[in-house]
Formats: structure tokens, sequence, C-alpha cells
């Protein structure tokens, strides 16, 4: 095989295996920046891949998928929501409760429903996102590296993975180019100032976790109905957490944000064609490094070798109004 | 008064145990969960079969982690199960424990092997099932490059991996034979989503058949080859069904037949102890042609692979047994 076939084709593996990350971490980016911390990520993205296998199962559209998966995750997200904003709960515990809840309840109710074992019945092609072929990718086929290069990374993938790239610059013009996006990224560094101000602090943070939870619900709808072909339990398989992870290694930044998840896809995707192939002088390299490297990265990270990570200032602490 | 009801209720005990010629079977799947469409579905299905036949109800359980199987065998056969039926290799030292503290209970462990007197130990030849489907694989390949997607990383996945690729050999000398193994936990069982990545990546190097080997982790891989218009092999139940025209056949192992002969023989008082080993000639293992794939198979094909059969019955063929040197030539 040749070296520029082994490089379209994990890129386009790294593509695949980024979309779940950038919408989740794109989640957290919204949630976090506002002060509220997320660590329920994974559970939301669980029951929005479980809301949408369902959903597409019964109706048969991959779009009504994506809808009740959206859904579902924004009712968690406000569950959220309330515990830590209108209760000032402790965020980090609400996150974890929602994280175990969403990973037992899927599986009750899909073996209820479906008598599979918590599986959800296997999907036709009709009630999923099938990849799209975009125009052009036969006449430019021919062409030496850029026609590949053109019909396996950029065209044939499904829909859900152009809206993750596009969420990035819509996510960063949001945040630093609306008045919302400004009041947000106020509201987690100094609620005291935006209360001041005569803007509701509860009111803010509430559509911050909204806007988490809508886009955990493309995330999870991606996993089931785009990715694969029904709900398995424990799908996300600590794709949340990963998810953090790239969030603070890229410093609560939108586009840092594709890149960090991007690395994280790459590595994975690396890992996977890794397995097995030995290298020149170090002999064969167990995948366990491939796959624990976005920790380690993070680790690193996080120790103040690659600059600073500074989570928003007011991140994980409740607003309480003066009297 | 105390006394009395307690030697009513002995005797309710003993009485309903004299009227209950009728046996208690219990049944322990493997981490993958009982409706993996594969090898626990298989055990589940010989079950229900001794069910539907004798009326005889049995318990099961699903242990959801490697801890679980050793506390769901040692319940079952505390409250009086037998016999005690435990399939995949992750509950051997369990049952080597549980079978020495519960003498007068039958046990039956699938895949792997306890040397116990009250132990029945069933394993299969998947090398020679594999060497089978391996060639088809090689027949029905274009490309001249077959790919394998394994489960968790252990040695009785190699061997399924060995015998494929020693039939794919066979059947085209040339052959180039791609493998990936999902994990090296538990999980791996459970991974259809790297499942589906590591078979795309396969099909990206130029494969156009793929066996999965890998319980639910095969959903992914048998979806994707669906997917992308090649060809995949369906591993311990028959999973023909599932994408007809891309699933080329299964590599039936007959965890089914291993779990009705425990009940029936248990309940026939027949039970014997020691290894049972199912290869080909005792149609343990085999290939799966039905409606779905009949037009997949073309005669040359089918010739081809009952050709090999025979050789493997007969002795002709050899086929290496990974497990057994921890090897697999080259």
């Amino acid at each position: 095989m040749e070296f520029v076939d082994i490089f379209i084709s994990i890129l386009g593996s790294t593509i695949r295996l980024s979309i779940p990350l950038i919408f989740t971490a794109l989640a957290g980016l919204f949630s976090e920046r506002a002060g509220v911390f997320d660590i329920g990520l994974e559970g939301k993205m669980l029951a929005a891949a479980f809301a949408s296998a369902c959903a597409a199962y019964i109706t048969g559209s991959a779009w009504l998928g994506l809808l009740s998966g959206i859904g579902v995750s924004v009712a968690f997200a406000l569950v959220h929501g309330f515990a830590s904003i209108t209760n000032r709960g402790n965020q980090i515990i609400s996150g974890v409760a929602i994280n175990f809840i969403v990973a037992g309840l899927t599986i009750v109710l899909g073996q209820a429903w479906f008598g599979q074992g918590g599986r959800t019945p296997q999907l036709p092609n009709t009630a999923r996102f099938s990849p799209i072929t975009l125009p052009g990718v036969d006449a430019l086929r021919d062409v030496p590296v850029l026609g590949p290069l053109y019909a396996n990374v950029i065209s044939g993938n499904n829909i859900l993975t152009y809206f993750a790239f596009a969420a990035v610059p819509i996510s960063w013009w949001i945040l630093y180019r609306t008045r919302f996006g400004l009041r947000m990224r106020a509201v987690g560094e100094n609620p005291g100032a935006v209360d001041t101000a005569g803007i509701s602090v509860t009111w803010l943070r509430y559509r911050a976790v909204i806007c988490a939870g809508i886009l955990c619900g493309l995330s999870g709808t991606y996993l089931a109905i785009a990715q694969s072909a029904a709900f398995i339990k424990d799908m996300s398989a600590g794709k949340g957490y990963i998810a953090l992870a790239a969030l603070i290694f890229a410093k609560w930044k939108p586009v840092p944000v594709m890149f960090a998840c991007l690395l994280f896809g790459f590595l994975d995707a690396f890992a996977n064609f890794m397995q097995g192939k030995s290298v020149p002088l170090i002999g064969e390299v167990p995948v366990q490094i491939f796959q624990a490297l976005p920790y380690i990265l993070t680790c690193v990270l996080l120790a103040g070798f690659i600059g600073v990570a500074r989570p928003p200032k007011a991140g994980g602490v409740p607003y309480v109004k003066e009297r | 008064m105390k006394e009395s009801l307690l030697t009513l209720l002995a005797m309710a005990a003993m009485s309903a145990t004299a009227l209950a010629a009728d046996i208690k079977p219990a049944l322990v799947y493997g981490t993958g969960g009982k409706f993996d469409k594969s090898f626990n579905e298989a055990a589940f299905n010989g079950a229900e079969k001794f069910k539907a036949e004798t009326g005889i109800e049995y318990r099961d359980f699903e242990p959801t982690g490697d801890t679980q199987g050793e506390q769901a065998i040692r319940n079952f056969a505390s409250r009086g199960y037998n016999p005690v039926v435990a399939v995949s290799f992750a509950w051997t030292s369990a049952i080597e424990k549980v079978a020495a503290e519960f003498p007068d209970t039958q046990f039956v462990l699938v895949d792997s092997v306890v040397d116990k007197p009250n132990v029945r130990s069933v394993v299969y030849a998947e090398h020679e099932g594999s060497y089978l489907v391996g060639v088809l694989a090689g027949l029905a390949s274009k490309t001249g490059k077959v790919g394998f997607v394994g489960g968790m990383d252990i040695p009785l996945i190699r061997k399924f991996e060995c015998g494929y690729e020693q039939g794919a050999r066979a059947a085209n000398p040339n052959i180039e034979v791609l493998q990936n193994m999902t994990g090296t936990t538990g999980a791996a069982w459970n991974d259809p989503v790297r499942g589906g990545e590591l078979t795309k990546n396969q099909i990206d190097q130029g494969a156009d058949v793929i066996y999965a080997a890998a319980g639910a982790t095969g959903l992914g891989v048998l979806q994707t080859a669906a997917d992308n218009g090649k060809f995949s092999i369906g591993v311990d139940s028959n999973q023909n069904y599932l994408h007809p025209g891309s699933v080329l056949t299964s590599m039936v192992k007959r965890v089914d037949l291993a779990v009705y002969n425990a009940f029936v023989d248990s309940k026939g008082d027949k039970f014997t102890p020691g290894v049972q080993a199912l290869g080909v000639a005792q149609d343990g293992v085999g290939w799966a042609l039905d409606d779905y794939n009949r037009s997949l198979i073309t005669p040359e094909m089918q010739a081809a692979v009952d050709k090999a059969k025979a050789d493997i019955i007969s002795g002709a063929v050899k086929v290496h047994d990974y497990m057994s040197d921890n090897s697999c030539p080259e």
C-alpha cells in the first residue's frame, strides 16, 4: 500500500473518530465558559444516542431521530441546570449523577422496549445518516493525491460531519462576536459584574447549558445512527471524558478545540492502523500507548509544560446574589 | 411449635425435591451480553430449545463485568441449580473454584478446560471451521486481500485467525491477510464503533472479505462491510440474515448444542464429565449456507469448501491449532 493511500485512509478515519469529540467538546465549551462545569457530557451523549436510535427505529426517519436525540439531551442539560444553577448544587456531583442515571436507564428501557439486552434493533439504511458524495468526485478521481483526498476525506461523510465542522466557526462567532457570547463569557469570569449590569445570571447560564444539550444531542446521534446502525449499551465508551480532556487541552477556545479533537481522533486512528505493525528499530509498539496519549498530553498540559490552561474563573461556583 | 413448623418446612422442601424429577438448569453467559446475535445468543438458543421441548424452566444470568461471573456461578450452585452451564473462557478459574466447593453439582464450561470430576469442558475446533470460511474468503476475494477483525486479543481468537489464514492461503497461495484485534479487555466484545472503524481501515487497505470473530463488536464489522459493498463473514451464530447479499457466510460454532446437550444429559442422568472436543467431523463447527447467502456461493466455492471439509475429516488436511504452540505458521 502506498504511503499516500495510507495517509488518506488514516485521515478519513481521523475525521470519523473526531466528530463526536468535536460536538461534545464544543458542548462543554458553552457550558464551562458560562461557569457551569459539565462532567455529564458523557451521559448526555449516551442518552441522545439511545433516544435517536429508538426514534429512528420507530419512525424510520433519521431526522426525527436527531430531533429526539437533541430533545432528550437538552432535557438532561436542564436537569443539570436545575440542580446546579437554580438550586446551587455541586456541579460535579450533578454531572456524575447524570452519567450514572443514563448508563443504567438506557439499558433498562432498551431491554424493556426491545428485549435485546439493552441494544436497539438494527436500523435500515433509510433511517440513518448515510454518506454523501459531493459533486465532482468522479471528475477529480484521476488527479493524484488531491483526487483520493477529496473522494475519501472531504466527500463521502454523512451530513453530521459537515455540521460538526460548521459548528466550530459558528461557536466562535457566537462566543466572540455576539452580545450573548460576550455576556456568557463574562458570566463565567465574573457573574457579579454581569448581575450588576442588570442581566440575569441564571437565564444566561440556562441558555448556555441548553446549547451544551443541543451539541451533545448531535454527538450522540452521530454515534448511534450515523457511525453505527443501532444503540449499544455504553457505546459512548468514555468519549465524553476525552472531549473534556480536549477542551482543557484547547484552553476553552473553539478553534483550538477542533484541532485538539482532530489530534485525539488522529491518535485513535493511528492506533488502529499501527496495530500489529512493527516500527523499524523499535519493533511492535503496543496500541495502548497511543490510546493513552490523549490523557497523558492533557496531564502534561495541566502540569504546566505546554503553556497554562486557565479555566473560567467562576467555573464550578454557583452564583449567589448578594442581598 | 417452632420446631414442628421447621419440620413441616423441611418435609415440604423434601417432598418438593422428591416430586421434582425435573432438573433446575442454569446458564451464565459471557460478558458480550445475551443478545449479541453471536456467541451468547447461540447459548441462549440452545437453552430455549430445551425449554420448548421439555417445558423445564431455566435461569440465566448476564454478567456485565469479569468479576460477576464467579458470583453468579456460585449463586446458582448454592441455590441448588444443577447443572450450571458457563459459556466463556473467562469463567475458567471461577468454575475451577466453585466446582470444588459444590462437588455434587454438575458444571459445564464452554471454550475452556477444567479438570474436575464434576465438570464437563466443551471445546471447539474453531481453527477447522475458520479454515472452511477462509477457503470461501480466499475464493470470493477479487483483490487478493482479506481481513480479520478479532474481539479481545486472546489465544482463542488468534486460533480463529490462524485457521482462517490457513484456509485463505489454501484457496489462494498469494493472498494477503490483514488482521486487527479490537482491544485487550472484555469491553472489546461490545465495541461495534471501533469494530467498524477497523473494518473501514482494512477496506481502505484493499480487503474485500472481512471475517469478524468479536461477539457484538462484529455487528459493527458486518455493518461497515455492508455499507461499503464488501463481503463479511459472521461468527458463532448464523449471521447470514443480518445483511443479505453482504454476509458471505458464517462460521457456525454450535454453542447451542453444548448447552442443550448439557441440559438433556443432566435430565436423563447421563451427564459425563471430561473434555468434549467438537470439530468439523462432529458438526460442532462449520459454515452456514441458507437462502440469504446461496446466491453468493458459486458452485466452485461450494465444491472447494466441501472438499476442504472432507479433507479435514479424513485427516488429509491438518489445520494448525494456534493454541497448541501459541504461534501461527507463516
